[in-house]
């Protein structure tokens, strides 16, 4: 059944967002942390488990494949609902501040990577320090 | 016209499915036509997008781009936070657990250097412009780390509206250009496996930057990236108006 794979995906991004939520108010911060990381991790867990097999095969994982092959679409209804017409009026501030803030982090992106991979034996109880 | 009308509106969402199926057709005839593939179709897609959003937000004085023209409001719907968030959680499937664990540590390594490096450079462009006081200095490093960290942290320790706008202005130039750069740079930066993608994510923050950065790039690396930058928003939103707010503090 198709919607055994949607309801699994739907079930995990609710317990991911509920905890997000929790650490949220536990950390005192106004925002919903990892939430959609955790929905991930639950969701990588139960497509790597035996046990939820009939909820993630066959038809059941179709249910969940057609919502993984709309994310490009969504992504795109995504952007044609930016508020791009403030961050144009935002000025040379905010346009600096922007831009320099990206090319940093992408200059940071191979350099960070490279520590990654020397100690990548290392990691495993990694995602609770967000 | 009134019946073309309320027929969109009534069925606005499965507008907003044919009206992104069409630009998504569009964007990938252009991108083998004029481009003969090199440019990604969903780069295309994307960049159509932003610039469609612009029209739309200077046409209607909105907030939400495209979605605040009447007979495109599915596109609020469909691009929102929930259908967004779904969709990225779907790309999860499949993942290999091993690959999540190989990048562990360096995934949170660059979220926090990511938050703290957007910061640092943030605020440094707020002071090379005359700015002395250090919530406005804070607020738009926040800014530069998300669009959402920045009025947090500008609410949370008192600064003005304008300089809170201002944030949010800076979020959004970082989280466009994450969108139409990302795939540009990929091939410089080493972007081309989950274990830098996860790094990527981590670094740059932004979901929506980082979604559709990675989309136009290799949609095989979207959950990694997804995985590390969910944590960021969260993670600036803690340091902002407390730790970071506190150096700021105690240099101006």
């Amino acid at each position: 059944m198709i919607v055994y794979g949607v309801a699994l995906l739907s079930a995990c991004l609710i317990l991911g967002m509920l905890i997000g939520e929790a650490l949220g108010v536990a950390l005192g911060v106004e925002a919903n942390v990892g939430g959609v990381g955790i929905a991930m991790l639950f969701l990588v867990f139960a497509s790597n488990s035996d046990k939820f097999r009939t909820l993630t095969q066959d038809a059941a994982g179709s249910g969940i494949k057609f919502w993984s092959a709309m994310y490009i679409p969504i992504v795109v209804a995504m952007a044609a609902r930016q508020n791009v017409a403030a961050a144009v009026d935002g000025g040379v501030l905010a346009l600096l501040a922007g831009v320099a803030a990206v090319v940093v982090s992408f200059a940071l992106v191979p350099v960070l990577s490279r520590i990654g991979d020397s100690r990548a034996a290392t990691g495993s109880d990694e995602q609770e320090a967000g | 016209m009134d019946i073309i009308e309320t027929v969109f509106v009534r069925n606005n969402l499965v507008v907003a499915f044919a009206v992104v199926g069409v630009t998504i057709w569009l964007s990938y005839f252009l991108a083998n036509k004029l481009t003969a593939g090199r440019i990604h179709g969903s780069a295309i897609a994307i960049t159509l997008g932003l610039i469609a959003a612009y029209f739309g937000g200077v046409y209607t004085g909105g907030n939400t781009g495209v979605a605040d023209v009447a007979l495109l409001g599915g596109i609020g719907l469909m691009g929102g936070g929930m259908m967004r968030d779904f969709a990225i959680v779907a790309t999860a499937y499949g993942v290999h657990l091993s690959e999540l664990k190989k990048a562990g540590v360096a995934g949170v390594i660059s979220i926090f250097a990511g938050v703290i490096v957007s910061f640092i450079v943030g605020a440094a462009v707020a002071v090379m412009f005359g700015y002395t006081d250090a919530a406005a200095i804070t607020t738009i490093g926040a800014g530069a780390v998300t669009y959402i960290v920045g009025p947090v942290t500008g609410e949370a320790i008192g600064a003005s509206d304008a300089v809170i706008t201002l944030s949010v202005a800076a979020g959004l130039v970082k989280s466009i250009l994450v969108m139409i750069g990302t795939p540009l740079v990929a091939r410089y930066i080493g972007l081309d496996n989950p274990q830098s993608a996860m790094v990527f994510g981590g670094l740059m923050g932004t979901t929506s930057g980082v979604a559709a950065g990675l989309a136009a790039t290799d949609p095989k690396l979207v959950p990694y990236g997804a995985m590390t930058a969910t944590f960021y928003t969260g993670v600036g939103c803690l340091l902002g108006p407390s730790i970071l707010f506190f150096i700021v503090s105690g240099i101006f």
